[in-house]
């Protein structure tokens, strides 16, 4: 776990640089809020209902494709990290992995799945 | 004690590289754009050249009012800028900058690269999701789109480096290439793969629908002013910046002297490569129109995910065969 100390001290930092930043910004800029300087931007027009509106399905299919290719790409990590030592049976299993992952792919593909209309 | 000082002097160190570094490739980005169209760009504040422009540029973010519009997700619109700026920092913990100079060199290092560089979409996400805005929540939508498809080849075209190096850790990953050579020369399926998702990653022209000025406005950062959108800002270029240096650090050999000239310090060779990507990435943005929304998912799936598969067999074979 050697390291992992110093990560956290990038975190806290990376958390806590903005909120200085910010907030020295705050003791120099003018403030003079009106009503309409604080509607939402929507080309000089009032803005009319909600921006929060039902979003086509093809994000989530995507999202769907995305988990299950992110989930098999970790497990390769360390089967490359490892390779080396592993030898030829190594290499043909992982070769039978991502056979099964380019056939999933061409299914998609196949299905339309993978079309962005 | 002395170790936790010099652990918080690094970080401290790291920090300032970052800032003054965006600040330096904000102006470069203008001037490189200003050359490739035949115009001079900024020219006036700061003799010669117009070097003081970005200083101007922050100063003046500094005292513009923060405006929080009244309709917003205050929680998530606060919250987008900070995870933003988060990962840009956090993705510099392991890279190194010298032999001698890296924060925490983890045995897990390109791993970590992958994960803490998924977290930017977040910001993306938040910030859009917050504003409560129609352009902004179709500029987040686009993006994750995006970044989802291109995380994938991104994620595989790093295997085949580390198939070769045998190690996650990116010192080792340098000092491997010490030993026999530049990997751009093993791998450049690997390298082209890890290029174009990369710059897909860091939101930049051809693949920058998320923010595409010209039909989206801005964006997820429409509603954002003064610092808050200043540090969006500041990840986007900290971003570019950790790439190039990770492209230069996987695949050029990081901070090691080519041909022998090893009279020059490793810093500077760790410099000067990292800027050679950070040129050519703005050489890309200012050269290619942007793609269309159905072209950038097909070049993901349909081209860079069977290509960095055919890279990892391709890799492997190779590497059964000549050891």
């Amino acid at each position: 776990m050697e390291g992992f100390f110093d990560v956290g001290l990038y975190l806290i930092l990376g958390a806590a640089f903005p909120l200085i930043a910010v907030g020295f910004a705050a003791l120099l800029r003018p403030s003079n809020p009106d009503p309409d300087k604080l509607s939402i931007y929507e080309c000089g027009v009032d803005p009319y209902g909600d921006a929060r509106v039902r979003f086509h399905i093809r994000y989530y299919i995507f999202a769907l494709m995305f988990v299950i290719f992110d989930v098999e790409t970790v497990f390769m990590y360390p089967w490359a990290a490892l390779f080396k030592d592993l030898g030829a049976f190594a290499l043909v299993e992982m070769l039978i992995f991502i056979g099964l992952l380019v056939l999933a792919l061409i299914y998609a593909w196949k299905e339309r799945v993978l079309r962005w209309i | 004690m002395q170790a936790v000082l010099w652990s918080v002097l690094k970080l401290l160190i790291v920090l300032t590289f970052i800032l003054l570094n965006a600040m330096l490739l904000i102006w470069l980005e203008r001037k490189v754009s200003a050359w490739i169209q035949l115009r001079l760009g900024p020219m006036r504040v700061g003799r010669p050249q117009g070097w003081a422009q970005s200083i101007a540029d922050v100063l003046k973010l500094l005292f513009k009012e923060d405006i929080v519009p009244s309709r917003v997700d205050k929680v998530l619109f606060v919250l987008g800028p900070i995870i933003a700026f988060m990962p840009a920092l956090m993705v510099w913990a392991v890279i190194p900058f010298g032999p001698n100079f890296v924060s925490a060199d983890l045995n897990i290092g390109v791993l970590y690269i992958a994960a803490i560089g998924s977290i930017g979409l977040m910001s993306i996400f938040t910030g859009g999701w917050g504003s409560n805005n129609k352009w902004s929540l179709i500029s987040a939508m686009r993006s994750a789109a995006q970044l989802f498809s291109y995380e994938v080849p991104l994620v595989l075209a790093l295997i085949g480096v580390v198939m070769l190096a045998g190690s996650l850790s990116l010192t080792d990953i340098i000092r491997a290439q010490q030993e026999t050579a530049w990997y751009i020369l093993y791998q450049p399926l690997g390298f082209l793969v890890f290029l174009i998702a990369g710059i897909a990653e860091v939101n930049r022209t051809p693949f920058d629908l998320s923010e595409a000025e010209s039909e989206l406005v801005a964006g997820w950062h429409v509603e954002y002013s003064g610092l808050r959108w200043a540090m969006y800002f500041l990840a986007e270029y900290g971003n570019l910046l950790a790439l190039s240096a990770l492209a230069a650090t996987l695949f050029l050999g990081g901070w090691t002297a080519p041909f022998g000239l090893d009279f020059i310090p490793p810093f500077v060779w760790f410099l000067l490569k990292t800027y050679l990507f950070v040129f050519v990435a703005m050489w890309i943005r200012w050269t290619f129109p942007r793609v269309r929304i159905d072209q950038l998912m097909d070049l993901s799936w349909k081209f860079l995910i069977p290509v960095a598969l055919l890279n990892i067999a391709l890799t492997g074979i190779g590497i059964t065969i000549f050891s």
